[in-house]
């Protein structure tokens, strides 16, 4: 009995992949990995936000996949060969721990085309993607210090890696334009999603005198204390709104989904190539979201210093930057620090007292 | 009225032997019907879940590598259990194992270091696995501490401390501040047994282990002694056993196993050290161990048929778009279903009538 039920099953198999595979061949199959559930709010669902955005894009053309909770150690390599294996021929790995097991698998598999977000390390068939997210921060640390009273800053940071540090400069260098004393406290929450731990941190930094709150973490958590304090906050990743209806000064929002479609329209016009794409507020891969909870004269400015970085007239890290240490940094970049030296971004501006941890 | 759980006089071994395949006959059914309420076919679910991956060389493979970690873990956890120590921290042991390892390949990295160098991290990994089980085990005989509260507390200090290293100390200097050791030397990695596959030598210890184990509880007398200290501790007290070096002795393979699965999978499949490299091995292990019945050859099954399940899950996520937190209901489901039939096997049902005064005055 038990044979007869295997061999039946395996027939139904068979007949099932065959009919799928012949509805399947004139698709484009494209894979995803997410490191987070997609109802993260955060990170993740901003990834599954610029997938369906391209899905709805392209239709009939294409068919996407997703493995979501992907953890970035032994099991990632497995979870994007089984993608390859599966015959996805476009496939965006979205977080930076995924860098290694992509290369690995890209190396194995040379005609599939690999984007791998946040990374460094590229291939013939194996892209990079990321956002200049110290554009978002700089006008955030205009408003901060705009809407300041006691001049301190609360900032909840996940780790020190180079996108974080200059996210914490972008915002000073900004917030200095305004007022050349303000000060800002931070707290390693050591964690890019820890609900609890974010919210911990935001009521430490409120109690150490800060009634600004900004984070770098991806919960909205902090933007819940802050407006349970009666405090301001900036959203991160995502439109936070719905959570501190008062709190909300504005979000830098990740918006994927034109560069998903862009990518995607190169691989079905068989120009896909391999690249390293770092896009801002200009390519809109960065986008703001509303101004709200402030005058109008700092929603004004706020708007004013985006359309100015948009033209490329303003540069968040245009020299001379002095370091911590009162040394001016060499400036490689002409007239601003070059993409190189923000992408590897390991020292403080002048008027933060803190130290970067493990420096 | 109440409800209580009566010990059964008499036992069939038939019917415990055929246990988890009932077990598993439930969860098939019920898992059928969920994926049915899904709008799945759940032929086909099932299929892609329990068929599919084991018809596949690739997919096997895959198998193999996630069982590794989960068997060598579970085959140490066992021996503890057997002798009645309760290890819940074979995930610090195993990290600390990746770290003591990690450490030689750090040291010698970019160095002509020669083929000496697995090895020694292998036995490195071993020793502080054994050494950091110890803690919690001389915790126990000296100060009489629960060894089940201070080896889960040393998890996070473990977690911690690889957290430091990587962030710190060991860095890759040229890894832009990201968490993480730089590449390890193709003579500190575990090499792969297919060209271009992922199955490497680690599997092969596993067995080792495996049949380690199995020799170890069924020949000799520390076997012996292992199983009537768990099962009888006034017998082995009459006996003249040492019932505090046993539980040393427990604890410290316990560990070794776990430190050399932690060193054998940073320096295999994922090839340098991290923070998150272990995917809560050492808490899945618990499972396989008893999912194995504290047997070595049981252990090997249990850990490739949740390796199995792990997967299939995967696969039915990509071929069915079947969600990821489904596999967890299926692990779910299927424990819960292995430890009732396990539990009805051994006890049964009755109603009592009148509560009888000893458990009121319990509560």
């Amino acid at each position: 009995m038990k044979k007869i039920l295997i061999a039946a099953t395996a027939a139904v198999l068979v007949t099932g992949a065959g009919l799928l595979s012949a509805s399947a061949a004139d698709k484009l199959k494209i894979g995803f990995i997410y490191l987070g559930p997609v109802g993260d709010l955060g990170w993740t669902y901003q990834h599954d936000l610029g997938r369906l955005e391209m899905v709805k894009e392209f239709g009939d053309k294409v068919e996407t996949t997703f493995l979501e909770n992907v953890s970035e150690g032994p099991d990632s390599e497995r979870s994007i060969e089984q993608l390859a294996r599966a015959g996805n021929k476009l496939i965006f790995t979205t977080s930076f721990g995924y860098m290694e097991p992509t290369l690995k698998v890209a190396k194995k598999y040379p005609n599939v085309h690999f984007e791998h977000a946040t990374g460094y390390k590229r291939d013939k068939n194996l892209a990079t993607y990321s956002g200049r997210f110290y554009e978002g921060r700089y006008i955030q640390g205009i408003i901060a210090a705009k809407m300041s009273k006691s001049g301190v800053l609360g900032y909840i940071a996940s780790f020190p890696i180079p996108e974080v540090i200059s996210g914490i400069n972008a915002t000073m260098l900004g917030a200095q334009t305004i007022n050349p004393n303000i000060k800002v406290k931070i707290i390693w929450a050591n964690t890019w999603f820890d609900p609890g731990k974010e919210a911990d941190a935001a009521k430490a930094l409120i109690d150490q005198g800060a009634d600004i709150i900004m984070q770098h973490t991806d919960s909205p958590a902090a933007m819940q204390v802050a407006a349970e304090r009666g405090k301001l906050a900036f959203g991160q990743d995502s439109e936070m709104i719905k959570f501190g209806p008062k709190a909300q000064l504005t979000s830098t929002m990740n918006n994927w989904g034109p560069y998903y479609i862009q990518r995607v329209k190169a691989e079905l016009d068989g120009t896909w190539k391999s690249e390293d794409f770092w896009g801002g507020l200009k390519s809109k891969l960065v986008v703001m979201a509303p101004y709200t909870n402030m005058p109008d004269d700092v929603k004004k400015l706020a708007m004013d210093t985006e359309a100015a970085i948009i033209e490329g007239r303003l540069q968040p890290f245009k020299c001379p930057i002095v370091g911590q240490d009162g040394k001016e940094v060499e400036c490689k970049g002409g007239t601003h620090l070059d993409d190189g030296q923000v992408l590897g971004m390991n020292f403080y501006v002048k008027g933060i007292d803190e130290k970067i941890p493990g420096k | 009225m109440q409800l209580v759980l009566e010990k059964r006089a008499e036992r069939s071994n038939a019917i415990a032997l055929i246990s988890p395949l009932i077990a598993i006959g439930l969860t098939l059914v019920t898992m059928s019907i969920l994926f049915a309420m899904l709008g799945k076919n759940p032929i086909s679910a099932l299929g892609v879940y329990f068929i599919d991956p084991l018809v596949d060389g690739y997919s096997l493979q895959e198998i193999a590598v996630k069982a590794t970690p989960l068997v060598m873990i579970a085959i140490g956890l066992s021996l503890c259990y057997l002798a009645n120590a309760w290890n819940i921290g074979a995930e610090g042991q195993f990290l600390i194992g990746a770290v003591a390892g990690s450490w030689l390949a750090v040291k010698t990295q970019g160095t002509d270091a020669g083929p000496w160098v697995l090895p020694a991290m292998l036995l490195l990994g071993a020793v502080g696995g054994a050494l950091y089980g110890l803690i919690p085990a001389i915790c126990k005989v000296r100060f009489g501490a629960s060894e089940i509260l201070t080896s889960l507390m040393l998890v996070y200090v473990a977690d911690l401390l690889l957290d430091y290293l990587v962030r710190g100390p060991w860095r890759d200097p040229k890894g832009f501040n990201f968490p993480t050791t730089a590449e390890f030397d193709p003579v500190a990695t575990v090499p792969v047994l297919i060209e271009g596959g992922r199955l490497h030598l680690g599997g092969v210890i596993a067995l080792v282990v495996v049949a380690a184990g199995a020799v170890l509880l069924a020949k000799t007398i520390k076997g012996f002694e292992i199983r009537v200290v768990g099962a009888a501790p006034r017998a082995a007290r009459f006996g003249g056993f040492n019932s505090n070096q046993l539980i040393l002795l427990a604890f410290a393979i316990s560990g070794a196993l776990a430190g050399m699965a932690g060193i054998i999978e940073v320096a295999g499949p994922v090839g340098h050290l991290q923070p998150g490299i272990s995917p809560g091995y050492g808490f899945t292990a618990i499972i396989v161990a008893f999912l194995g019945r504290l047997n070595p050859i049981g252990i090997l099954i249990a850990g490739l048929f949740l390796a199995l399940t792990f997967i299939g899950g995967e696969q039915a996520q990509i071929a069915m778009k079947i969600p990821l937190d489904v596999t967890k209901v299926f692990q779910g489901i299927l424990l819960f279903f292995v430890l009732a039939c396990d539990s009805l096997i051994l006890y049964r049902f009755k109603l009592v009538f009148a509560s009888p005064k000893v458990s009121r005055g319990a509560h």
